[in-house]
């Protein structure tokens, strides 16, 4: 079998450097295998040789994520290596955030297949986990004997150009991608057996995990009603005719105020939908199936709240990523809390 | 976004077709619209009788502004 060559990346602790007082040390290129490096070549029996191993202190490291990350591609560059390995890191936040984008940069520079391990409370998880393997750890290295062999089998995969199995299976951090499998039996079935696992109180596991979404408490109720000022909002892409401020059609990446003080109802001559996700025809067509401004008008008039807020805030809910709608949300309901509205009506497609 | 705003302290209702998602999103005041592409509207009515159905939709989402809730509630 061919030897693999490896570049190994370390922090000044694993790097046999020194402890905490030594974390602002400078990257550095050693020749061949250090401490962990010594353990990926036994486990690899002795397949996996590392070359150099490259070793920064883990503030140096952290504080100047590019500059480490452009010199150390520049030095795996020069080794040509079969294959780039970090860590792991374990639960070490600085260290594992470098291991993260060491690999990164090297894949994506290089094309030189990159991998890593951490515990899964490290911030470099998130830093890297849809672009490259990450293996998941325990959080200290009493876990290192059981990791390593992940890490060794897994890049032996890659190289050999196996199909990679599942993340549970494999032990990597999800990366978010979706690949075809053919299943041994069909989706009613399985969906069935889950079911009867579930009703038993066994153990199952689901084949798409929902996003977890957290709760809020209720705000105080509208008290007065016929006093209140009540805002409209919507996630329906309602704009004025030509979408003056380019809302994207999905993933939009603001949300905008529109000026309604003057207007009793929304017409399609000069309002429109800027949603690209649904049928745009009727909202088109008479956009207060989508923002009820006309109703809001009328229920004004007969006193059954005291005034409609002069604008309306809006933005393009189709397929926006939970952490911007999340955000606009906060936005406009301060804004709005400032601008003495006391409730808000929001419609979405 | 619903939910943020009410976590600003602002009673906020969503009028929305698909309710189990607005559940799982965590809006707290949910009114089910009449269909996704035109929550507030029925183009199949005539015109003075879907003002009158927008209107019903609001005065029930309004309803659901001025309740005092514990937990996540659609309002009929």
């Amino acid at each position: 079998m061919k030897p693999v060559k490896v570049v190994h990346y370390l922090n000044q602790f694993f790097g046999q450097i020194g402890g905490e007082e030594k974390a602002g040390i400078h990257p550095q290129l050693k020749t061949g295998p250090i401490g962990v490096g010594q353990l990926i070549k036994k486990e690899s029996s002795d397949r996996f040789e590392v070359l150099q191993t490259i070793i920064c202190g883990d503030n140096y490291a952290a504080e100047h994520l590019d500059e480490v990350s452009s010199l150390v591609s520049k030095w795996v560059e020069e080794i040509q290596p079969d294959v780039f390995l970090a860590g792991p890191a374990f639960a070490a936040g600085r260290y594992g955030m470098a291991c993260s984008v060491m690999c990164k940069t090297v894949q994506q520079k290089l094309g030189i297949p990159s991998l890593t391990a951490m515990h899964s409370s490290n911030p470099g998880v998130d830093a890297a986990r849809k672009e490259i393997y990450i293996i998941e750890t325990g959080d200290s290295t009493l876990d290192m004997k059981r990791v390593i062999p992940k890490m060794v089998g897994l890049a032996q995969k890659i190289l050999d150009k196996v199909p990679i199995g599942m993340p549970q299976e494999e032990g990597y951090f999800p990366r978010g991608l979706r690949i075809n499998v053919r299943a041994e039996k069909r989706g009613s079935k399985r969906a069935v057996e889950m079911l009867l696992k579930k009703l038993r109180g066994e153990p199952f596991e689901t084949e798409l995990p929902l996003p977890q979404f957290d709760k809020v408490v209720p705000a105080p109720p509208v008290t007065n009603l016929a006093e209140a000022v009540i805002a409209l909002v919507t996630e329906g892409g309602i704009v004025p005719k030509g979408n003056p401020d380019r809302i994207e059609a999905h993933n939009a990446s603001k949300y905008c105020k529109y000026f309604i003080g003057n207007k009793n109802d929304l017409t399609g001559e000069e309002y429109q939908t800027a949603h690209g996700g649904y049928d745009p025809v009727y909202a088109n067509d008479d956009p207060d199936r989508v923002l009820p401004l006309d109703a809001a008008r009328l229920l004004e008039k007969e006193g059954v709240f005291a005034k409609l807020y002069d604008y309306y805030y809006m933005t393009v809910g189709n397929v926006t990523a939970v952490a911007s709608a999340a955000r606009y949300g906060r936005e406009i309901g301060e804004l709005l809390l400032r601008e003495g509205v006391q409730g808000v009506i929001l419609t979405s497609t | 976004m619903v939910k943020e705003i009410e976590r600003v302290g602002l009673p906020a209702v969503q009028i929305c077709a698909i309710v189990p998602i607005a559940l799982t999103v965590g809006a707290n005041r949910i009114v089910r619209a009449i269909a996704i592409p035109h929550p507030t509207g029925d183009p199949k009515v005539e015109k003075e009788e879907e003002i009158e159905l927008r209107k019903k939709l609001l005065r029930t989402a309004l309803k659901g502004l001025t309740e005092k809730i514990l937990e996540q509630t659609v309002f009929k």
